[in-house]
Formats: structure tokens, C-alpha cells, sequence
């Protein structure tokens, strides 16, 4: 087994999150996690197919980046999207109903788990190949950019989030895209979750220079290493590059030392993972870590974090009621869709 | 009316569109300074600012998902393809974004953008600038793929193009940038999707695309001087296909022979054969004739080059060679 990485040492001041706010986050957390091991169960039962990648263990990162963030900017997501599209406001029920194929869902069923979309809530998708949301989202860093630039809209100010993972970052796409968003300084955070495998291709065997964060340099970008395990550690650097980026100073690269507790998809027989390994990461388990935390600072008690974990529980059932009783697109809708006009 | 070159058609389109839309923009490889390989983007970077004609770095599916991108959240880009063989590059962008992203996410988005640029096969310049790729795309859902052929359909079309909420792949002809033709004074638009009748007959319907119109052209004109009264169709969209004006010219002719650029192989004509016989294959007097160019890379040699590709001596031969077997 490769030397594991040291993570990086991060202390949240004390008071520096409010009892709400840490709140808000914690139940943001909740959700993504309580909602994918309501996916695992409802996949093993034969409701939901095709591939399924949950999240459970990065919800640091969604949280931590997404929730720095305002309702108007701008998120782009990966195949394993379910929680960034919560984390952006999209509700459970039309991510559940799309995870079904139902006509609610957020993409009308006909997008599924790896394709989820929102233009209501910025969501601009749920990409299912490596690498290839980058450019859709450095467009939308690119739209903001013009807006301000080319026809002086003081008002432009919004900033995209860009997700994906460590395997991504030895494809073509991510140095083009970090060159051009560095040359034209655009308002995007390109968040790198490095989950340590690429399906079952370890980080290590892939890439000639295994610290990411260390790629910005050469763009002359700031890059950051962060514990992906601590929302606290994930926040304070996002709300920074959102900072920077909304102030029109450019790009930020953030990568995220972060793991994933399930298998690739909920298809991966997950053999390659020692057991050592896994136990190393879920005793980092970013949830009960900032459970730990609100406790300690005295944000909330034992009773309010039930109360939340209690009301996440209902909305989930709520979504998944939602989504068995909501109704399949009609075969008369087939074509609806193709053009913007149809 | 004035005048105008075929590339200047071009750029007088993007001009008056970037005019009366603030959101359309322009990016690709030298389309700025430089004006562009084929100068269609000539002077408009000094005229409209850098951001508004952008010069990208050489990364052609990275800057056509930017393109996709910036049309979801509001923008209307035109993307050049410096030529449209390095648009092979940005293969996986073009399809699975550009053209399938509107169904994926179930209408949540939409994607006015313009993929234009030099296509087919050019004078002697190598098979990776000589390509007939038009076939490539015709299977990506969601693509409108319009090809120009002379400087009033180019203008009209382009400034259709640009105006379209869905992706449109727009192919000009290398050898084409150089025709004249006197263009309207007025604005104008041309219908993507419509068929144009270059020339009305009786005897033969002759469907073709791009440049070959011109060598149709020429053909018709020795097939007149036999007597010969040919109707001559110019595509123009080759998706979706404008199988009205197509099915019209077949009720009245009775025969079809299709003349394209594209490789046999695939092709725009197979598809085009295909759909005649599921559609009007009571209508037809005789099989539908297909003249396409050779299934291999286009040869630099000169000689071999101008094999490849259809010349309308095979075409005057072909018509007249249907024509004669007529009862």
C-alpha cells in the first residue's frame, strides 16, 4: 500500500461559524448522506437502475464548497452528482424521481443518475465522461466574465463551482481549462475530490505528480491542499476563492483529500480497497467529525442534531413517496425534447 | 445590390448579428487579430473588442464545451473551426453536450450556438484538411447541419443559424470562400431546414450539396444543350432533411441520383436513398443512383485527388445514361 498522504492540519478558530450557519451545514450533510443510503436500498431492491455512484463520505466537500456559495452562481458536477445537485437546492423528490425516470424528476427521467440537471437552481449538470464538464463550466464562468467585460454589467458577478475527480485530473481537459480560466482570470473554483481511486485505478499509478493542488502553480494560480474530511477546513478555503473569484481575480484550484465509503458505483465489487485502508477513512467520517465539533463549541446540543437528522429522515421518505407515485413520462413525449423548439 | 465575396457574406452575417445581439460572440483559433484563416472574422475583433471575438488557445474540445457552456447560461456563441477536420477533436463536446444535452436534462437547457468553418475537400492540401465529415455528425440527435454553397444562401443561412436556439453545424467549402455573387442591399434571412430548387426540370431529380452543386451545375449545362431537362436540388439542411421539396420533385421526375462530396460509404446520399425508399419508393421509375466520393483519405496528388471527388462529366454521363433507359 502506497504511504498515505498527510492531511493537512486545519483548526476552525472558535466562533468562527455560527450556531445557523453550522446548522445549515449540518443538515446539508444529512441529507446528501441519508438520501444516497436511501439510493444503496432502493438499487439492491430493483427500483432504481443503471450506474449509481454515491457520495457518502465527501459531503464535507458539496457542503463545504456549495453552501460558501449564493442560490445565483453556478455548479457543475459529475457522474457522481446526487448530492452536489442538494447541496445547490435542488429538491430531494425531483432527484429521486429522476433517479426512478419519472416525468418529475429533475431532467423529466429522461437524464438518470449520472445526468441531473437544474436551470432553475444552476445546476448545469451531471456529466457521465471524465473531464468533460470542465469546459461546459468554464462557458459559464466565461458567460459571467462577458457580461461584466464586454458589456459592462457591474451586476455579473456570479462564480462557478466545478467538480470532479482525481482521475480527471490527468485528462487533456483539466489543463486546457485551467490554462484558459488563468489566462482570462474567469470566476470559477475548480474542485478536485480526490477520493484516491479512479474506479479501480489507484491515484498513485496514474499520475506522474500525485499533489494536484501543486498543478495551479505552473498557471500561475493558487492552489490549496484540503482535509476533503472537514466541512470547516472545505469552507473556509472555498468561501476565500469564491471571494477572489467574485472580486474578478481569477481561478482558484482546491483539492480535496477526501474518500469514498461505497464502491466506485453501486456495480463495483470494490475489490482493490484494502480493509486497513477503508477503516483509516471511516474513522475520518466528515459527519460525525462536525457532529464532534458543533458539540464542542456549543452550536448545537445532542437534541438539536437528532432534530435535524429526524426532519432529513422525513424528507427523504417524503422523496421517495414522491417518486413511486409520480408518473413516467409519456411514450407520446419520445421525441419532446431534441430541439428547443419541440 | 453589391458585389460580395462568399467569405465576406460570411462576415457581414456575424457583423449585423453581433450588431443586434450583444450576446453573440465569436471564439476559435485566430478568429481575432488574425481575422481569421479564411478572413471571415476580418476586422470585427478591432470592431468588437476581444472578449466579443475571442482568440482561444489550440484546444478544440475544451473551448467548444466552454462554447456549450456559455449557450446554456445565456450566451450565442459561433465557434470556428479553423477547418472543420480539427472539429474531430472536439468530437465528444459536439455530441454528447452540444447536441444531446438538451434531452438529457429534459429541456432544462438550451443550446443556441454556431459551429461554422472550412470543410471538404480542398485543393491538394493532404487528408486531415480534406475531409467530408458531414456523414460523421448526421447521427448526433440534436444537430442541424446546413451546408452554404453560394454568397446569398451564406449570409441568409448564417444569420438563420445564429438565430436558432439549437446547435447548428454550419459547413462552408474551402473552394467556395472566392465566389461573387451581387447580394441585397436589404437584411434578409434563409430557412435553415428548406430545400433550394437551383433549377426546375422534369426529367431527373438531381440532389446535391456544397460545392458538387456548382459541378452539377456545370453538368446540366451540356445535359441541356442534349435536350435533357434536369431538376436540380440543393440540400442545403442535410439535418434535418427537407424531404417535402425532395418527395415534390420525385412525384413529378420519377427518378433520382444523388451527387455529394461525402464518402459513399455511410454517407449523406445512403441516408438519402434510404428515406426515398421508405417514403416514395411507389414514385420511383428506377433505383436511385448514388455519385459519391471514394471511401479513402483524400490524396495530396493532384491527379488522384480530382478521382476522389465526383467531376460533372461523370455527372453529365450518369443523367444521360438514366435518361436513356426512360420508356
Amino acid at each position: 500500500m502506497v504511504q498515505e498522504r498527510t492531511l493537512p492540519q486545519f483548526q476552525a478558530p472558535a466562533a468562527s461559524i455560527s450556531s445557523e450557519e453550522g446548522l445549515r451545514l449540518y443538515e446539508d450533510m444529512i441529507l446528501g448522506r441519508f438520501f444516497e443510503d436511501k439510493c444503496a436500498e432502493m438499487y439492491y431492491r430493483g427500483k432504481m437502475f443503471g450506474f449509481v455512484h454515491l457520495y457518502n463520505g465527501q459531503e464535507a466537500v458539496s457542503s463545504g464548497v456549495i453552501k460558501s456559495m449564493r442560490p445565483d452562481d453556478y455548479v457543475c458536477s459529475t457522474y457522481r452528482d446526487h448530492v452536489h445537485a442538494l447541496s445547490a437546492g435542488v429538491p430531494a423528490k425531483n432527484v429521486m424521481a429522476e433517479l426512478f425516470g419519472k416525468e418529475t424528476g429533475c431532467s423529466r427521467g429522461r437524464g438518470g443518475s449520472m445526468h441531473l440537471f437544474s436551470g432553475e437552481h444552476n445546476l448545469l449538470g451531471g456529466f457521465a465522461f471524465i473531464g468533460e464538464g470542465i469546459p461546459v463550466a468554464l462557458g459559464a464562468a466565461f458567460q459571467t466574465h462577458y457580461r461584466r467585460v464586454a458589456l459592462g454589467d457591474a451586476s455579473a458577478d456570479q462564480v462557478t463551482a466545478c467538480f470532479f475527480g482525481d482521475g480527471t485530473t490527468n485528462n487533456g481537459q483539466f489543463f486546457e481549462c485551467l490554462n484558459m480560466a488563468a489566462l482570462w482570470k474567469l470566476p470559477i473554483l475548480f474542485v478536485v475530490e480526490n477520493n484516491k481511486w479512479a474506479i479501480g485505478m489507484a491515484h498513485e499509478r496514474a499520475t506522474s505528480q500525485p499533489e494536484i493542488y501543486k498543478k495551479a502553480s505552473v498557471f500561475g494560480m493558487p492552489g490549496y491542499e484540503v482535509d476533503g474530511m472537514d466541512v470547516m477546513a472545505v469552507r473556509s478555503i472555498a468561501q476565500e476563492a469564491v471571494a477572489r473569484a467574485r472580486a474578478g481575480e481569477g481561478p482558484t484550484l482546491i483539492e480535496c483529500l477526501t474518500y469514498r465509503f461505497r464502491g466506485h458505483s453501486l456495480a463495483d465489487p470494490d475489490e482493490l480497497r484494502s480493509k486497513a485502508e477503508k477503516e483509516e477513512w471511516l474513522a475520518r467520517d466528515p459527519i460525525k467529525r462536525f457532529e464532534a465539533y458543533l458539540l464542542e463549541q456549543n452550536l448545537a446540543d445532542e437534541a438539536t442534531l437528532k432534530g435535524v437528522r429526524d426532519r432529513i429522515q422525513t424528507t427523504i421518505d417524503d422523496a421517495l413517496t414522491f417518486a413511486e407515485e409520480s408518473p413516467e413520462p409519456s411514450p407520446d413525449d419520445l421525441y419532446k425534447y431534441i430541439f428547443a423548439d419541440s | 445590390m453589391a458585389e460580395t465575396l462568399l467569405f465576406n457574406a460570411l462576415r457581414e452575417a456575424i457583423d449585423e448579428e453581433m450588431g443586434r445581439d450583444e450576446t453573440v460572440f465569436v471564439l476559435g483559433e485566430d478568429v481575432g487579430q488574425y481575422g481569421g484563416s479564411y478572413k471571415v472574422t476580418k476586422d470585427l475583433y478591432d470592431k468588437y473588442g476581444e472578449f466579443r471575438v475571442l482568440d482561444t488557445p489550440i484546444a478544440e474540445n475544451s473551448f467548444t464545451g466552454m462554447a456549450v457552456g456559455a449557450a446554456m447560461t445565456g450566451l450565442r456563441p459561433i465557434i470556428e473551426g479553423m477547418n472543420m477536420g480539427f472539429l474531430l477533436l472536439a468530437f465528444n463536446q459536439i455530441a454528447n453536450n452540444a447536441g444531446m444535452l438538451r434531452y438529457t436534462s429534459g429541456g432544462n437547457f438550451k443550446i443556441p450556438m454556431v459551429i461554422r468553418g472550412p470543410g471538404g475537400v480542398g485543393r491538394q492540401l493532404g487528408a486531415e484538411h480534406s475531409q467530408r465529415l458531414e456523414a460523421y455528425f448526421q447521427a448526433v440527435p440534436g444537430l442541424k447541419i446546413v451546408a452554404c454553397s453560394t454568397p446569398y444562401n451564406a449570409k441568409g443561412l448564417l444569420k438563420s443559424a445564429i438565430r436558432d436556439d439549437n446547435p447548428v453545424l454550419f459547413f462552408e467549402h474551402v473552394l467556395l470562400y472566392n465566389l461573387k455573387e451581387d447580394l441585397p442591399n436589404h437584411e434578409y434571412l434563409v430557412p435553415l431546414d428548406k430545400a433550394e430548387i437551383v433549377r426546375p426540370g422534369k426529367d431527373v431529380t438531381i440532389l446535391t450539396y456544397s460545392r458538387m452543386r456548382h459541378h452539377v451545375t456545370q453538368a446540366v449545362k451540356g445535359l441541356v444543350a442534349k435536350g435533357f431537362d434536369p431538376e436540380v436540388i440543393d440540400l442545403i439542411s442535410l439535418k434535418p432533411l427537407d424531404f417535402e421539396t425532395i418527395g415534390a420533385s420525385i412525384k413529378k421526375t420519377h427518378r433520382v441520383i444523388v451527387v455529394e462530396e461525402c464518402m459513399r460509404t455511410g454517407g449523406i446520399g445512403a441516408e438519402i436513398i434510404a428515406s426515398i425508399n421508405d417514403r416514395f419508393f411507389d414514385e420511383l421509375d428506377a433505383p436511385v443512383l448514388r455519385l459519391s466520393s471514394q471511401d479513402i483519405p483524400t490524396p495530396y496528388n493532384g491527379k488522384l485527388e480530382s478521382l476522389t471527388i465526383v467531376q460533372p462529366k461523370q455527372i453529365e454521363a450518369a443523367v444521360e445514361n438514366m435518361l436513356a433507359l426512360k420508356v
